[in-house]
């Protein structure tokens, strides 16, 4: 089995290593004080092409493969994870539905600016009502004037209202609340719409940098145009993206535990305890094994389930498998790694520190692991 | 008016690595992977924007490396440059900065530039002289210490750097100028340039197809000969000083003392 990277491949790895030391990780620790998404650092990662990473070259993007993806979310996200979570948020759930099911007309209008880099891309699922079950959201959209008139509320909505954001691409019900079988279509609000407004930015344990609020509409009309897909097929169309969503997060928690386990092995190398590097403790050594053992395994179910999407082939399983599993080992990694630094990996001076606070979130978002052993499940006939 | 510039590409051992001196010939060991010497980033930055400024114009790479050496011109050609010219030739070991010049001169001329940018000195050599010497042999001003660079595509405009400030120097084109790290940001190649890069033409040339004669570079033509190297002098301890309510004196004193106040 031949799982070594290709030539452009590893191009954008090394462009992605050289941006994210060079640029990214020196600006972590006054990033996390700030608590602002860093809307420069990813303009700049536009300009290299990394918005547009998984968009075909057609729209401004630059056509990379999954695999690809998650080999360069290694670099990024061992710098910085807001960085990295807000570059994936955008990349994944925040391009694909007009990537995937836009038309022509709507992929110029929306799609090339986010490839090229000049726009932040959002997409608005969950609401206060509905998050794992997202058959039961609220907002609706019904006909009005050749257009549709959006009501509702959105909770948890990343990069929708930063200074690059373009708007959002939102999931409501186009049948009345009542009905049996509701449908569900995604629509373009942009950001300026009359009646489209948002709370403040909402302070999370880890993910400072990323841009995370409810939003909310209030009558808020756009033509019809701005249906993106199927009307009806949202919910499915939606749920497609997040199978990409669950491998980008699978990555994101890989390159936590690379950073947490490379730090881990720094400091147990050269803190001194009883006459010796704690290193050398067999307690402190078999966490360092059973750390960089798990990194392995959920390494290559990432790699699989990414390969499995670019060869054409279902990966729902493996995608939920890999996020499952990658994001599980990134939660106990940072603890371990915290543990072995003592009281200074408690601080939050210290990049461990920070990583393990970044740690939690892998294990909810783009559906939680609860969510995600029900997709496994689902596959094995229960 | 459309404008043709040329930029000095210096290749060099990758500076991150550890590196070795040939025990022979007392010259840096420059048989590995050679890479974009930093100093030059500058230089193909500046080029880029003045360029870009003008429809038409076109920024050609000229270099001089052992072993056919192009990744260091791949990195600028990813940047954003047109072309590259590459000198590289086994008469050319051993050769000092004015042979080098000899070279560079011969292969900037056929690129008939409008425009010739160097950085003010390399990383690894760091004489500062090889820009200087290349106008001479092209019959060209040439400005030094650029910390700005500004052209209407006949006159060119230097802000130069001085210990006092900066002097505004003017010069008819086509002319020589070297640029201090800093005058521009350099950008970094994006994934678009780097795949377009790979298709780029570099023109490899040799000392014959300058119609220079091999007597005249390379240790044959070396002026300069390295005698002998020795060990620097180890860094010593320094000295920890604590604070006892008297730190601010100290550093003051010892700053007085090694005559930076
Ligand atoms: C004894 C000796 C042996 C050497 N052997 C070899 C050899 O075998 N093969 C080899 O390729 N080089 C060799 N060199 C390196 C030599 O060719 C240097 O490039 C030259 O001496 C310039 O010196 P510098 O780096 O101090 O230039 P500086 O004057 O400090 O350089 C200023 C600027 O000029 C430009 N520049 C300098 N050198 C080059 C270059 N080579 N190509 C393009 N632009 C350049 C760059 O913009 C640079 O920043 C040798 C040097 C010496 C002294
Ligand atoms: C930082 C951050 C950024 C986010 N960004 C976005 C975004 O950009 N766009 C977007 O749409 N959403 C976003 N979300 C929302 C996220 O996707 C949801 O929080 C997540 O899907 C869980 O939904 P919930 O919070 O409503 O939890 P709930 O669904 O209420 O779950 C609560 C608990 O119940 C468990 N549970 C629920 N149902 C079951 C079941 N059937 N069986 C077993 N256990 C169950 C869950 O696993 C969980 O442990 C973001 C969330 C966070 C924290």
């Amino acid at each position: 089995m031949d799982l070594s990277l290709s030539e452009p491949e590893l191009d954008l790895v090394a462009i992605c290593r050289d941006f994210a030391q060079r640029e990214i990780a020196v600006r972590a620790a006054a990033a996390w004080e700030e608590a602002r998404c860093p809307t420069d650092l990813l303009r700049q990662m536009g300009e290299l092409g990394l918005l547009g990473i998984l968009v075909p070259e057609e729209w401004g993007g630059i056509g990379m493969s999954t695999v690809g993806f998650v080999a360069a979310m290694e670099e990024i996200g061992r710098a910085d994870q807001s960085v990295a979570a807000a570059w994936q948020a955008h990349v994944t759930i925040g391009s694909l539905p007009l990537c995937l099911f836009g038309d022509d007309a709507q992929r110029e209008r929306w799609l090339r600016p986010l490839a090229e880099g000049r726009a932040l891309g959002a997409f608005g699922l969950t609401e206060p009502e509905a998050g794992s079950d997202a058959r039961g959201i609220r907002t609706t959209a019904k006909r009005r004037d050749g257009g549709w008139l959006i009501n509702g509320r959105k909770a948890f909505i990343s990069n929708a209202g930063t200074d690059m954001s373009f708007g959002v691409t939102l999931l409501a019900r186009v049948d009345p609340l009542e009905e049996e079988e509701p449908r569900f279509a995604s629509f373009v609000v942009e950001k300026d719409t009359p009646g489209f407004t948002m709370g403040p930015k909402l302070r999370g344990i880890g993910w400072r940098g990323l841009d995370t609020r409810e939003l909310y509409f209030d009558d808020v009309w756009v033509p019809h145009d701005h249906l993106v897909g199927d009307p009806g097929m949202g919910l499915s169309q939606f749920l497609r993206t997040l199978e990409v969503g669950r491998i980008s997060i699978a990555a994101l928690s890989l390159s936590l535990t690379q950073a947490v386990l490379d730090l881990a092995i720094d400091y147990a190398r050269q803190r001194v305890q009883f006459g010796k590097p704690i290193s050398k403790f067999q307690a402190v050594q078999f966490k360092l094994a059973d750390i960089a053992t798990e990194l392995e395994a959920a390494r290559w179910l990432t790699y699989r389930a990414a390969y499995l999407r670019d060869a054409g082939r279902p990966f729902r399983k493996e995608a939920a498998m890999a996020k499952l599993k990658a994001s599980r080992v990134a939660t106990w990694a940072a603890s371990e790694a915290v543990q072995i630094h003592g009281g200074v990996g408690y601080m939050l001076e210290t990049p461990v520190a920070r990583f393990y606070c970044d740690s939690k979130v892998l294990e909810i978002g783009e559906g939680t692991n609860e969510i995600q052993h029900l997709v496994i499940a689902r596959t094995l006939g229960c | 008016m459309a404008m043709n510039v040329v930029v000095c590409v210096k290749q060099i051992p990758d500076p991150a690595a550890p590196s070795s001196l040939d025990p022979g010939t007392k010259t840096l060991n420059r048989s590995g992977k050679l890479i974009l010497d930093d100093s030059d980033s500058y230089g193909v930055e500046m080029a880029l924007q003045l360029a870009g400024n003008v429809e038409g114009s076109e920024v050609t790479l000229v270099s001089m490396a052992p072993g056919g050496e192009v990744s260091g011109l791949r990195t600028a050609l990813a940047m954003g440059a047109a072309r590259a010219i590459l000198v590289s030739d086994d008469s050319l070991a051993g050769s000092d900065a004015l042979s080098t010049a000899k070279v560079l001169a011969a292969a900037i001329r056929r690129a008939e530039p409008d425009l010739v940018i160097a950085a003010t000195e390399s990383t690894d050599g760091y004489t500062g002289t090889l820009p200087v010497q290349v106008a001479e042999l092209l019959g060209l001003p040439s400005v030094t210490f650029a910390k700005s660079v500004a052209t209407d595509g006949r006159n060119l405009k230097v802000e130069r750097q001085t210990e006092a400030g900066y002097d505004e120097v003017e010069c008819p084109l086509p002319a020589v100028v070297t640029v201090t790290a800093g005058v521009v940001e350099p950008r970094y190649p994006s994934f678009k340039g780097i795949m377009a890069a790979k298709s780029k033409p570099v023109e490899t040339l040799t000392v014959s197809d300058l119609g220079l004669d091999a007597s005249q570079v390379g240790w044959a033509g070396a002026r300069q000969e390295i005698t002998d190297v020795s060990e620097a002098e180890a860094r010593s301890a320094g000295e920890v000083v604590v604070d006892e309510g008297d730190g601010a004196e100290r550093i003051v004193a010892f700053l007085e003392q090694v005559k930076v106040v």
